[in-house]
């Protein structure tokens, strides 16, 4: 690749070829939203280093690949066995190259539980719940990646979980990037609708395949109703070669409740953003994290918990071990509003970085403008305890061994959060191996 | 079994051991006793592989092995046990999972197959009951929360466990009142055996009380100074170990 890409001008031409197919579907509200958004990325551009939010993340190498959105793909029922997590139970939803699978897919809740559609698929359907819904908590004039997935917007799932349904078994969601054939690109939308009293458990799952570059950009927007419990949990195991920037939007209402986890294994160049607009009183919101680079693999996740209404409570911990080159930067803001008053907030981050290599940058974020609140926040960063590490050795650990159970102890920690338990321990596993622990 | 010869270590260049004299038979319980600051428990710790210590002179024959040139976990295979003073609250890994790590890592070490689940908690549940240990405290993490007393007889749980061949007992009478060092020694007392020797080093008589020694050693300044049977404990213990000190320093 010696010649420039110019991936911002690639990317508005096809949005003009798109709208020129779309002839007369060009005119609906919801091609509006994408043209709308389509004119907030064209202002805002890629971010560069310069922008204070992504100075530690640099997006330079990202925007350099030619990809191949919505690539064709060559993954095989086998290729999906080989993938799948085991004992997994529940509506799993596989999504290749940014494309819905249907003959991949299986839906076993009922539909009065559960709505589930493709985003495109319930813009037929169900218009006006869709438009209810969707692009209302994204923040397309602030940030590119966000109004460039809205602009695209069509692949995704459309999740309604009428007001007091329970849908007992999780919905989970697949997203392959199958960069065997060459660079690919994908921009999943999902948007997430939980009634009033309504529950249920959500997984997204990030997975590539190939030695190509592949990039990510994803967007989820969730609605957690009056009452609601939502659990939304974020798993990426992707290669040294993935680039993914994904935006999670929530908006909670009155006296709901939203748990969160998000656990990075690989991805060579990963940014979160995790949002919640605390917008609702007796809320509670719980953010966890973990994620464990090595090589020069860059894991970013940025959080926000913005209390907006009084008495509610957020609680944050995530957790980092960094090893060889890698970088880990975490920037956790809690606002809390004028009105927000008696809120608890909490914020923990804490990371070990095994190598003179390795780079840890944390920024803790708190602006408080109510008067009556809470709040706490922590980071730290520091090395393996070398009296634990002597404990272990003296009862016949080997060195590498006591470190691999450490570092593995530090990770369970959050991810013994997690209330899916074939995720747990399908977590468990990939951490246990990526750290080296002979734990069993 | 253990050949110690002019052993002298140092810490970050200040030397404490100076020439460690010191040999132990298997089936031998030996007591290491002495003043603050004499050195007692950097020798349990040089013995057990701490790399914080430099060994700067001597040597030291483990069943005729060069003990020095072992790492602490190639110790611990060979057999040695080290009952730590502080043992360390490590959050986020149980007792048991951690001990199965250990027996199993120790059993590779001498080419043996790992125990399966069921042995393991056998084995346990036997040792477990050896040394009066509750169940629910081995599935906790280890040591975290611990109170004094359930940690020091943690130590001797893994020590019944992991059966060695010399266990050194570091100040394990430190903090216990009378009742958790009754159930502590009782434990160690149910551990001798023909084949295993112990060294226990201690400030006070009173664990010696329970844990007779064969041998009691005074050490002042790095040195072995007097040795004698179980009696010099109890000497000490009356006298305190003023008139030791004064002996010492006019015979320099």
């Amino acid at each position: 690749m010696n010649e420039t890409i110019d991936l911002k001008r690639v990317l508005l031409e096809e949005f003009d070829r798109q709208e020129r197919a779309l002839n007369g579907a060009a005119g609906s509200a919801f091609f509006a939203n994408r043209k709308n958004a389509l004119a907030d990325f064209d202002r805002l551009g890629f971010p560069t280093a310069k922008h204070e939010e992504w100075k530690y993340s640099n997006v330079r190498n990202l925007i350099a690949v030619p990809y191949h959105f919505n690539a064709p793909h060559q993954v095989t029922p086998a290729d999906i066995e080989a993938l799948a997590i085991p004992n997994l139970e529940g509506n799993i939803l596989y999504f290749v190259n940014g494309r819905y699978e249907a003959a991949l897919s299986v839906i076993v809740s009922p539909s009065d539980q559960l709505f589930i559609r493709t985003l495109d698929e319930a813009l037929k359907q169900e218009p006006e719940l869709v438009g209810a819904y969707f692009n209302k908590l994204a923040k397309n004039a602030e940030e590119a990646f966000t109004a460039l997935n809205t602009s695209f917007a069509e692949h995704g799932v459309f999740i309604h979980v009428p007001d007091g349904r329970v849908v007992e078994k999780p919905v989970i969601l697949r997203f392959i990037t199958d960069a065997r054939g060459g660079e690919v690109g994908a921009q999943p939308r999902n948007v997430i609708a939980v009634g009033k009293n309504a529950q249920v458990k959500i997984a997204e799952a990030f997975r590539s395949i190939g030695e190509a570059a592949s990039f990510t950009n994803i967007v989820t927007e969730i609605h957690v109703g009056e009452n609601a419990h939502v659990e939304y949990y974020k798993v990426q195991n992707e290669s040294d070669q993935a680039y993914h920037i994904g935006t999670t939007q929530v908006r909670m209402l009155e006296a709901s409740h939203f748990y969160s986890a998000t656990a990075t294994i690989n991805g060579g160049f990963i940014r979160n953003n995790l949002n919640i607009e605390i917008d609702g009183e007796h809320c509670d919101a719980y953010m966890y994290g973990v994620y464990c680079p090595d090589g020069r693999q860059h894991i970013d996740n940025h959080t926000l918990a913005d209390h907006r209404k009084p008495n509610s409570v957020s609680n944050e911990l995530y957790k980092g071990v960094l090893r060889d080159k890698s970088v880990g930067v975490f920037n956790g803001k809690v606002f809390v509003r004028q009105d927000a008053q008696k809120t608890n907030a909490y914020q923990s981050c804490k990371n070990v970085v095994l190598s003179p290599d390795a780079r840890m940058n944390t920024k803790p974020q708190l602006e408080i403008f109510a008067d009556d609140v809470k709040c706490s926040h922590g980071t730290t960063t520091g090395q393996l305890d070398e009296e634990a590490l002597f404990y272990m050795r003296s009862r016949g650990i080997p060195r590498a061994e006591a470190m691999g159970l450490l570092m593995f102890a530090f990770c369970e920690d959050v991810v013994s959060q997690i209330r899916i338990e074939p995720i747990r321990e399908y977590l468990e596993g990939l951490i246990a191996e990526k750290l080296g622990s002979v734990i069993s | 079994m253990l050949k110690i010869k002019d052993l002298q270590a140092s810490i970050e260049d200040k030397e404490i051991l100076r020439g460690i004299n010191l040999e132990i038979k298997p089936g031998e319980v030996h007591a290491i006793m002495g003043p603050n600051g004499s050195g007692k428990s950097t020798l349990a710790s040089v013995l057990a592989g701490r790399e914080e210590y430099a060994v700067t002179g001597g040597g030291v024959d483990y069943d005729g092995k060069d003990l020095l040139e072992m790492s602490p976990e190639e110790r611990a295979a060979e057999g040695i046990f080290l009952a730590f003073q502080y043992p360390v609250e490590i959050p986020g890994v149980t007792t048991i999972n951690f001990l199965k790590t250990a027996v199993n890592e120790i059993r590779k070490y001498r080419g043996e197959e790992p125990l399966d689940a069921a042995r393991f908690l056998k084995l346990v549940k036997e040792k477990a009951k050896l040394v009066n240990i509750n169940d629910s405290l081995l599935k906790r993490a280890l040591n975290e929360g611990f109170s004094g007393g359930e940690k020091k007889r943690n130590e001797i749980f893994q020590m019944a466990v992991l059966e060695p061949k010399l266990a050194i007992l570091d100040e394990t009478d430190s903090g216990l009142d009378i009742d958790a060092l009754r159930i502590v020694s009782e434990g160690v007392n149910k551990l001798r055996s023909p084949e295993r020797a112990t060294i226990v080093v201690t400030h006070y008589q009173r664990l010696l009380d329970y844990i007779v020694p064969d041998f009691v050693h005074v050490l002042y300044k790095g040195r072995i100074v007097k040795s004698g049977p179980k009696e010099l404990a109890q000497e000490l213990e009356r006298k305190g170990y003023d008139w030791i000190k004064a002996e010492v320093e006019e015979a320099v």
